[in-house]
């Protein structure tokens, strides 16, 4: 398989040290098991195969062999020198969970606009009207957001919806709590309609091709023993496939960190603390850096 | 009861959906977990269609399967208006004809290259863009002329076919493939006519005509 390969003219090559020394996720391990995976990771040509031993590997570049990682059912490479693993997602080793990749995705927009639009609750009632929100309630109640160990959370997020899950059978005032452990990389909780003390997890883990196209790849681990796997990726297929055009419709593709930069239509709590986030970790690649000296 | 084996964001799938929902026709759909699943080239599947492609429907046992095909099917048999596809009138039956199998090649091309963005089909992408543009220019130059004769749509009837109905996706989900609709004002005019239809409904990436979607 080939995802917009190397022919591709614009190719956006990435200098951030910040990004490069990430962990990025490209590929679900499915589908290099399917195939030799010819793709781009920060506008480099990038390969993916699993090799006769059964192992996992990347060669970026000409043909480079980079590092690479195997965490939640997903290959990450990295162009750097990370300092750590892939960040812990603890939901994958509670054994009653139903993890799995729902989607992998192209789309023409940068790594931090598809993050920023994850992270908003705001859009629910018009892109996603009658499943995670409905007019006339639109209104996002006032939440928190801290840093923690060096990731962005966001907590007491509440908001109106019709059906917020593949096993949901009623409306509810859904509770979600939201995790940035990686600039380009987000997960939410969400209440579980199966169980009331526990929550499910959504995760976009981004693959960024170039600075302004990304796949991004949406993971799942779900308390759900009654819907079939096609029926819980078809609930969420469902939902990003709303946001797509929404994404790619937005101008500049770049996310801008300048404050100034776009006004914000409405109070948007979590994108602004997670744009200030972007600036302080220094992250170039994918923004608009706000100009020298200013505060963001 | 017409089950219909399905994925939501499929555009030949959506075909079906949409002319179902015009027609007031209730189904019951099948998930097929089609991506990143490949349900659809199980053996198990291969029993309901050997060619390993969706959409398929079976009616209380009569089992058909391509988009265009269950339209003529579903429209002769079910549409009481007899507008959608006239067997009584050859010369709409013969353009209907003829531009559902344009509607094969706008699914060669732009739905190709939406395939090549979204999922990493292996297709050269310059090339089916370039015939995308080819077909979406021929079509908004006769959508044009048919205007000028005071017609909405591809066909000379005064009503929608399935023509339009074949067309209707690949068109609306073009962007998605990267294949802009900029230079096309007489296509957008009929993508904008026909969301007005009553029973339209949507699929993900295609948006209800009332409501604009909203910035971020
Ligand atoms: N001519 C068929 C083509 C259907 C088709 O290509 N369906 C796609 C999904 S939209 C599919 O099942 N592709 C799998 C394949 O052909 O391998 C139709 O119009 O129904
Ligand atoms: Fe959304």
């Amino acid at each position: 398989m080939t995802v917009m390969a190397t022919a591709e003219a614009e190719t956006q090559v990435c200098t951030d040290p910040v990004i490069r020394n990430q962990w990025h996720a490209v590929a679900d391990l499915d589908e290099i098991r399917r195939g030799e995976l010819r793709t781009l990771l920060l506008g480099e040509p990038l390969r993916c195969w699993i090799d006769s031993g059964g192992a996992a590997r990347a060669a970026a570049g000409p043909d480079r062999e980079i590092e690479v990682r195997t965490d939640y059912g997903y290959l990450w490479a990295t162009l750097g020198k990370p300092s750590g693993g892939v960040f812990d997602v603890p939901e994958t080793r509670e054994h009653d969970r139903r993890t799995l990749n729902a989607l992998t995705v192209g789309i023409e927009v940068s790594a931090p606009r598809a993050v920023e639009n994850f992270l908003d609750m705001a859009h629910f009632p018009y892109v996603h009207a009658g499943v995670l929100g409905e007019e006339p309630h639109t209104e996002v109640a006032e939440y928190r957001v801290e840093e923690r160990d060096g990731e962005l959370w966001a907590f007491d997020c509440l908001f109106y919806q019709p059906r917020a899950a593949a096993a949901s059978s009623q409306a509810v005032l859904a509770e979600y709590v939201y995790r940035v452990p990686h600039p380009y990389s987000a997960m939410l909780y969400k209440s579980s309609p199966t169980d009331a003390s526990r929550m499910d997890a959504i995760g976009i883990f981004i693959h960024p091709l170039t600075a302004t196209r990304i796949r991004a790849h949406l993971f799942i681990s779900v308390l759900d023993d009654v819907s079939a796997d096609r029926e819980i990726r078809r609930f969420q297929q469902g939902v990003i496939a709303q946001d797509k055009p929404i994404l790619e419709n937005q101008h500049p593709k770049l996310l801008p960190l300048d404050p100034r930069a776009e006004t914000p239509i409405r109070a948007d709590r979590s994108a602004i603390v997670y744009r200030r986030w972007l600036s302080r970790l220094g992250v170039t690649y994918g923004v608009i850096p706000a100009a020298e000296g200013v505060r963001t | 009861m017409i089950t219909l084996y399905d994925w939501e964001l499929s555009a030949n799938c959506y075909k079906v959906r949409l002319l179902m929902s015009i027609l007031g026709l209730d189904h019951h759909a099948v998930p097929v977990d089609f991506y990143p699943g490949w349900e659809h080239k199980s053996a198990e599947f291969a029993k309901i269609n050997p060619l390993g492609h969706i959409p398929v429907i079976d009616d209380d046992g009569y089992v058909l399967r391509d988009s265009h095909a269950i339209l003529v099917y579903l429209a002769a048999r079910y549409d009481k208006s007899g507008r959608w596809y006239p067997v009584d009138d050859p010369e709409v039956l013969g353009e209907t004809a003829s531009w559902l199998l344009f509607a094969e090649g706008t699914t060669n091309t732009a739905s190709a290259a939406r395939l090549y963005v979204n999922l990493g089909y292996d297709f050269d992408i310059d090339a089916v863009r370039a015939g995308a543009h080819r077909l979406f220019g021929v079509l908004d130059e006769h959508l044009w002329f048919r205007e000028r004769e005071g017609l909405d749509w591809v066909t000379s009837s005064p009503h929608p076919t399935i023509a339009d109905l074949a067309l209707f996706p690949d068109v609306a989900l073009s962007e998605e493939g990267g294949v802009s609709r900029e230079d096309y004002p007489a296509l957008r005019r009929w993508t904008d006519r026909f969301r007005q239809i009553d029973g339209f409904t949507v699929m993900p990436g295609i948006f209800a005509p009332s409501r604009a979607a909203p910035p971020g």
